[in-house]
């Protein structure tokens, strides 16, 4: 006799078995062990065919279950009176079944919720409070020449021929830079947003060195969002 | 200081504190305000936002108040936020967090009795994650570790504190509802 059996993914072998006392309907204070532990079995069998990993726990309940049916099988010696039963050999199963079949409800709820207040939300922790500036890290030198060099790429080729008719000087655009930073406020100016002005490699290079001699004289700050490279110039309010 | 005035100042506290707020904590700030009366004004003003069924509510959990978005706007939370979703927790960790929460402090040995396979792996898991820690060893042969749940998992899970868990099933009206048969 076989049996269609839909595999689905148990995880232990008490899983395993009340799935089985549920699909069979039977009662579980009262299981039919020769049934159900042939079930089991099959399905066992079943799951070697498929090559999937069969823990050993599987084949310690199996064990347990063919103990217990031979156990039953045994001729019960009859006692003068119905009422004195002797510990039924399945009971210590019964109770393990029951007792998993609490947390597996219990698991279940919790499922529940985690569904619903997973989409619950708060607001983050996003306001920098003392101690906690360390979100922003000082630029290293190699971070602000990586960002010259890639600002520098960014020129198209032909610009960067044309003849700058305006006179560029380091101190011209130390102001500049400071007037622009004054107009930001306290958020600050990112990096590329201060050189996009600057269309040619000379430009590019002066705002550079503007911004150089600024953070030297600490008239400026230039910081990096951790983790990303983006750079930010603020104003130095000491 | 009014009432009204005390409880605009709570709002504004569980507004701005990114984690559930106890009404200990507010009372740091409130010094002068005594921990019944903020209790009772927090209740208030959880109902006033239940009533108003504006896009916040204010829960507690995680033996805290907070302000939060509640489910019914989370799709448009999420599409503004661009909110990364970690995975639904899986069928072994689910259980596994359950039997910790409802008999912890406990020892590996014992989730695997209830279980009936080896646990390792999903012990480790729900470490990782915080929702469960380790709280220290029993005190028997061998000295296992004793696991425990955390505020986090509290939080994950919207529960106000370990009692606030649902009671367990017993035998007899789990063998009844879930169909496992029924006693004879």
């Amino acid at each position: 006799m076989t049996y269609q059996i839909k595999l689905e993914v148990f995880e232990g072998p008490l899983d395993l078995l009340l799935h089985l006392i549920k699909k069979n309907e039977v009662n579980i204070y009262d299981i039919p062990i020769s049934l159900i532990a042939q079930q089991y079995l099959d399905y066992i069998e079943l799951m070697k065919d498929l090559n999937l990993e069969i823990a050993g726990e599987f084949l310690l309940m199996a064990a347990t279950l063919i103990h217990i049916k031979s156990k039953m099988l045994l001729p019960q010696e009859e006692t003068v009176s119905e009422e004195e039963e002797g510990e039924d050999p399945r009971a210590e199963l019964v109770r393990r079944l029951l007792e998993y079949q609490r947390f597996k409800d219990a698991a279940e709820e919790l499922g529940q919720r985690e569904e619903r207040w997973r989409d619950v939300f708060y607001h983050p922790h996003d306001i920098t409070t003392e101690g906690e500036e360390e979100v922003m890290i000082e630029v290293g030198l190699f971070d602000l020449i990586d960002a010259l060099r890639e600002m520098i790429e960014k020129i198209p080729e032909k610009m960067s021929l044309e003849i700058i008719p305006e006179e560029l000087t380091l101190r011209g655009r130390m102001t500049a830079v400071m007037e622009r930073l004054d107009i930001a406020g306290p958020e600050g100016l990112t990096l590329w947003a201060l050189l996009d002005k600057d269309t040619t490699r000379r430009a590019i290079v002066i705002t550079f060195l503007a911004l150089l001699e600024l953070a030297r004289v600490r008239f400026i700050k230039l910081l990096q969002v951790e983790g990303s490279g983006t750079v930010r110039v603020f104003r130095n309010e000491n | 200081m009014e009432d009204r005035e005390i409880k605009g100042v709570i709002e504004a506290l569980l507004f701005i504190s990114g984690e559930p707020l106890s009404p200990d904590r507010i009372k740091n700030v409130l010094e002068e305000i005594d921990r019944g009366k903020i209790k009772s004004l927090l209740w208030e003003l959880q109902q006033e936002y239940d009533m108003r069924l504006s896009g916040l509510r204010i829960v507690e959990v995680a033996g805290g108040f907070q302000i939060v978005t509640p489910p019914e706007v989370s799709q448009w939370v999420k599409k503004l936020k661009k909110i990364k979703q970690s995975a639904r927790l899986t069928k072994p960790s689910l259980e596994t967090l359950a039997i910790i929460a409802y008999k912890q402090p406990l020892v590996k040995a014992e989730i695997e009795d209830i279980r009936g396979v080896d646990s390792a792996g999903v012990i480790k898991g729900l470490l990782d994650k915080r929702f469960v820690k380790i709280i220290g060893r029993k005190d028997v042969p061998g000295r296992p570790i004793l696991y425990a749940t955390t505020k986090e998992f509290l939080q994950y899970f919207g529960l106000k504190d370990i009692s606030d868990l649902p009671t367990l099933k017993e035998f007899n009206e789990l063998a009844e509802e879930e169909g496992v048969g029924s006693l004879s």
